[in-house]
């Protein structure tokens, strides 16, 4: 199968053909303002190169921050009316507590509570209040706003009262922008419910954002599907992420590191992102990210999304370099690195300036660096290797001597040698590593329950045949569905033998026919 | 009576993150509580707090508390106008109003409960609280380490059920009677405890708890303004100690009889490397051990930080790979008499080990 993964980062837009396992070209260029240009150009890039042939194309995977960027910039969003039913539960914080002010400005259209929702035992809290949804989709629709997100207590457990409000709120404004908090996912009222909001903000940009990417396809002569990366390292479909942009959100690292371990074909390992101004690190576990604790904020609200663990520090290839002392960083060039730093022509010090003068790697012009005390670039080195190993020992799951992939344009500033570290292994392409991430993605299930007198095999079993069933919705080739995560937690101070339960599964896309 | 302070509004993102420490794990989020109670301070309201011993002796204390399993609360939201309801329901049994009304459990989400009812009813709270930390029943507390009666204590839930026991035989039976309510309750109940004289509190409470919440609080706030290490402020604020500095390599959980069992073993990092140590937990973090030998148990205060933030991580948070420092925090004094022990030891949770404590006997010293 042939496909193309582009990579939209802040920097730049790479793009890349993947044949199989084989990569036929890649091109990496600068990201435009508008988003469509960079990808119109790096389509140009690789589809020009020897070896591509544009009808062989099966899909396009794009991984994108625009979505995040929209939110952090408060730019893009639409005004969102809250529906919470929760009554008499759950009242005293209301939707958009917690958030930053000027982004509810921007997002929030006001906030109805309803009676309804469940226990966690499915037991209702109390009878949905159809009666009241109607009077708030009135209004809702008389207020003339145009976005809504329904959250209720429990939804992930019984999506019922969601459902009716959802149906409610079409019969009287059929256009709405609508998200069910429980289509989102994972127990945690207000974070699932922040979740909702923001993916309805995003929903019209989300629209025109996809159905742009679409154009500059088709005007590129590819007709094959559009997808999306997800931030856990699986794909949705264009129309999917229309109407889910939330998540794409932070689907950069995971891209990252994913890419690392297919061009690497090691699927536990640490991987190394050295980019112009950070090092990211994060650790691959079957083949896919290591995840952080529940709670992550986008743009200063409160969520519970998936996001791989990763932990970055001030060290890139633009890293500026005090020249008395060969203190390193956290300030860097950046983009101007090919411009500012020595080897260049400019009169920066930078990280690439002392790696250049200690032979690690060969850019630039060297004489530019042959100034330089020896014994600086010697302990320069060794305190950015010191970093590099510090990082990766604080990521590291376990003792056992584990591989370090290398990726990123500041791979030369990684080690050779790092202690726990079996080999520090480079590989080609490792510079677009994340556009190859994009390109391998896969199709995703992912059931998040509470089972209550089952047997643990029992619950983790329907768990399971739930998720393979919603990967298969979403365009998975059942046959090469496996799970790559699976967890219990047993849950306190309940009566019975109550779990919950998570389980993930993943498959590949299904043949162009079925897309 | 001496007149009280008012705890800021600076104080309660303090007090929140200080509980959520001083819950050794368990307790709940105070999140949720937080928000609720800053909704109130928004409209006006502020709470005093007054310490323990200005109180009459015949001062009339209300015992604030919300019950239930932590994964409800992640749907089930905090709200003042249900925490007051067993309050009232306490005063109406009595036939008299609270003077003053104080946390049953100062780590974790109840540290918050006593807030929101005297923030809404206008009440001062008490600087003290009945565990120093977070424990799963009310066996665990000083109250009952000092004999006093359980009862009456006031259940409420969401709906217009109330529940008011008026007596049980003891504190075993007291909590057995409160988990089965709670179950039918939707596992979440608002409970006001058996009401407390000036005297009893003067007497059996645990002093300065609030305060000690806000002050590791505002310790973490301030370190991480200022880009400092908020673990080594933690142990600065406190009489605390760092036992070990590492990551999660494991975490075993089951749940039996209602309540969160299990052990995480970590791999140490910096100056522990090379060693392991392992927690177990019930609920809250009972027994430390370093490399296989007891280091600590409960009653101690065994918090697991966040190495880099310092907040504190939940038994139910616990992941593989996390960066964790494990601080050990002195036991309240009440706690370290033969029958405090026999309440908040380790043969109190079915373990078969005897206390044991990084902190020197004398430090600790026992109460008569």
């Amino acid at each position: 199968m042939t496909k193309i993964g582009i990579d939209v980062g802040g920097t730049n837009t790479d793009a890349l053909v993947l044949d199989g396992a084989a990569v036929v070209a890649a091109a990496k260029t600068a990201t435009t303002a508008d988003v469509t240009g960079g990808i119109a150009k790096a389509l140009r890039l690789v589809l020009a190169q020897p070896g591509v042939e544009r009808g062989a194309i099966e899909a396009v995977i794009i991984g994108t921050t625009h979505f995040t960027n929209a939110v952090i910039a408060r730019q893009g969003l639409r005004p969102v009316a809250a529906v919470r039913i929760c009554l008499p539960a759950s009242a005293a914080i209301p939707p958009f507590a917690d958030w930053p002010g000027d982004l509810r400005a921007v997002a929030g259209a006001g906030h109805h509570l309803l009676a309804g929702g469940h226990e966690y035992d499915g037991r209702p809290i109390a009878a949905f209040d159809a009666h009241g949804m109607h009077r708030v989709a009135r209004e809702i629709a008389a207020a003339g706003v145009e976005a809504v997100a329904i959250s209720a207590v429990f939804s992930p457990l019984d999506p019922r009262c969601e459902e009716a409000a959802g149906a409610i709120l079409r019969e009287h404004a059929p256009g709405l922008d609508v998200t069910l908090s429980h289509r989102l996912g994972r127990l945690g009222l207000m974070e699932r419910e922040n979740v909702a909001i923001l993916n309805s903000s995003l929903m019209a940009l989300a629209r025109r954002t996809t159905r742009a990417f679409v154009a500059a396809l088709r005007d590129s002569g590819i007709a094959a599907p559009l997808y999306l990366t997800q931030n856990d390292g699986t794909i949705m479909s264009e129309t999917y992420a229309a109407g889910f942009p939330v998540y794409s959100f932070a689907s950069g690292p995971t891209n990252s590191m994913r890419g690392a371990a297919f061009l690497s074909r090691i699927a536990d390992a640490i991987v190394v992102d050295v980019g112009g101004t950070t090092t990211d690190v994060g650790c691959l576990r079957r083949g896919f990210p290591h995840e952080a604790n529940n709670i992550v904020h986008v743009g200063g609200v409160r969520t519970n999304f998936r996001m791989p663990d990763v932990l970055s520090i001030g060290l890139g290839g633009g890293s500026i370099v005090d020249a008395a002392t060969g203190a390193v960083g956290p300030r860097s060039v950046g983009f101007e690195l090919t411009r500012r730093a020595r080897v260049f022509g400019g009169d920066v010090l930078t990280a690439t300036d002392v790696a250049v003068a200690a032979g690690l790697v060969e850019l630039g012009d060297r004489s530019r660096v042959a100034d330089l005390d020896s014994g600086l670039v010697r302990a320069t080195v060794a305190a950015m290797h010191a970093m590099v190993a510090d990082a990766v020992d604080r990521m590291k799951l376990d003792a056992a001597p584990t591989p370090l992939i290398a990726v990123g344009g500041g791979a030369f500033l990684i080690p050779p040698s790092i202690p726990g570290i079996s080999e520090v292994i480079t590989v080609p392409h490792g510079a677009v590593a994340n556009a190859v991430g994009a390109a391998i993605a896969q199709v995703s299930g992912e059931v998040d329950r509470i089972f209550r007198g089952l047997p643990r095999e029992e619950a983790i079993a329907r768990a399971r045949a739930e998720a393979v069933e919603q990967a298969i919705r979403s365009g998975a080739e059942p046959a090469s569905i496996t799970v790559v995560d699976v967890e219990d937690l047993p849950l306190a101070y309940l009566a019975g033998n109550t779990l919950r339960t998570r389980v993930r599964v993943v498959g590949d896309i299904a043949g162009a026919a079925g897309a | 009576m001496r007149a009280p302070r008012t705890v800021t509004l600076e104080e309660l993102d303090f007090l929140g993150t200080g509980a959520w420490i001083l819950g050794t794990g368990g307790g709940g989020d105070p999140y949720h509580g937080l928000l609720a109670l800053k909704a109130l301070y928004d409209e006006g309201a502020r709470v005093p707090l007054i310490r323990a011993a200005d109180l009459d002796d015949g001062a009339m204390i209300g015992v604030v508390s919300q019950m239930g399993a932590p994964v409800v609360n992640l749907e089930r939201t905090a709200d003042p106008a249900m925490t007051i309801k067993p309050v009232r329901m306490m005063e109406a049994h009595v036939g008299r109003r609270f003077d003053a009304l104080m946390p049953s459990e100062i780590g974790g989400g109840n540290a918050l409960q006593p807030f929101l009812a005297a923030a809404k009813l206008g009440y001062p709270v008490v600087d003290a609280d009945t565990m120093g930390r977070a424990f799963p029943s009310v066996f665990h507390t000083s109250f009952a380490v000092g004999d006093l009666t359980p009862h009456p204590y006031a259940l409420a839930d969401i709906r217009d059920n109330e529940v008011m026991v008026t007596r049980c035989a003891d504190w075993l039976w007291s909590e057995q009677i409160a988990r089965k309510i709670l179950v039918e309750f939707g596992s979440r109940a608002f409970s006001c405890k058996a009401p407390r004289t000036g005297r009893e509190v003067k007497d059996w409470g645990i002093h300065g708890t609030v305060t000690q919440a806000i002050g590791l609080g505002r310790a973490v706030h301030l370190a991480r303004r200022g880009h400092a290490d908020p673990v080594a402020a933690v142990l600065a604020s406190e009489r605390g100690r760092a036992l070990f500095r590492g990551k999660i390599a494991d975490v075993a959980r089951r749940a039996t009889e209602g309540h969160l069992r299990g052990v995480a073993d970590c791999e140490g990092l910096d100056a522990d490397r090379g060693h392991r140590y392992r927690l177990e937990f019930q609920n809250e973090f009972l027994v430390g051990r370093r490399d296989g030998a007891v280091e600590v148990t409960t009653p101690d205060l065994i918090c697991v930080l966040d190495s880099v933030s310092g907040e504190a991580v939940g038994t139910e948070r616990l992941r593989y790979g996390q960066r964790i420092t494990v601080v050990a925090l002195p036991a309240p004094a009440l706690f370290l008499t033969a029958k405090g022990l026999a309440h908040t030891a380790p043969r109190a949770f079915g373990l078969d080990l005897d206390f044991v404590s990084p902190f020197a006997p004398a430090a600790a010293e026992a109460r008569p």
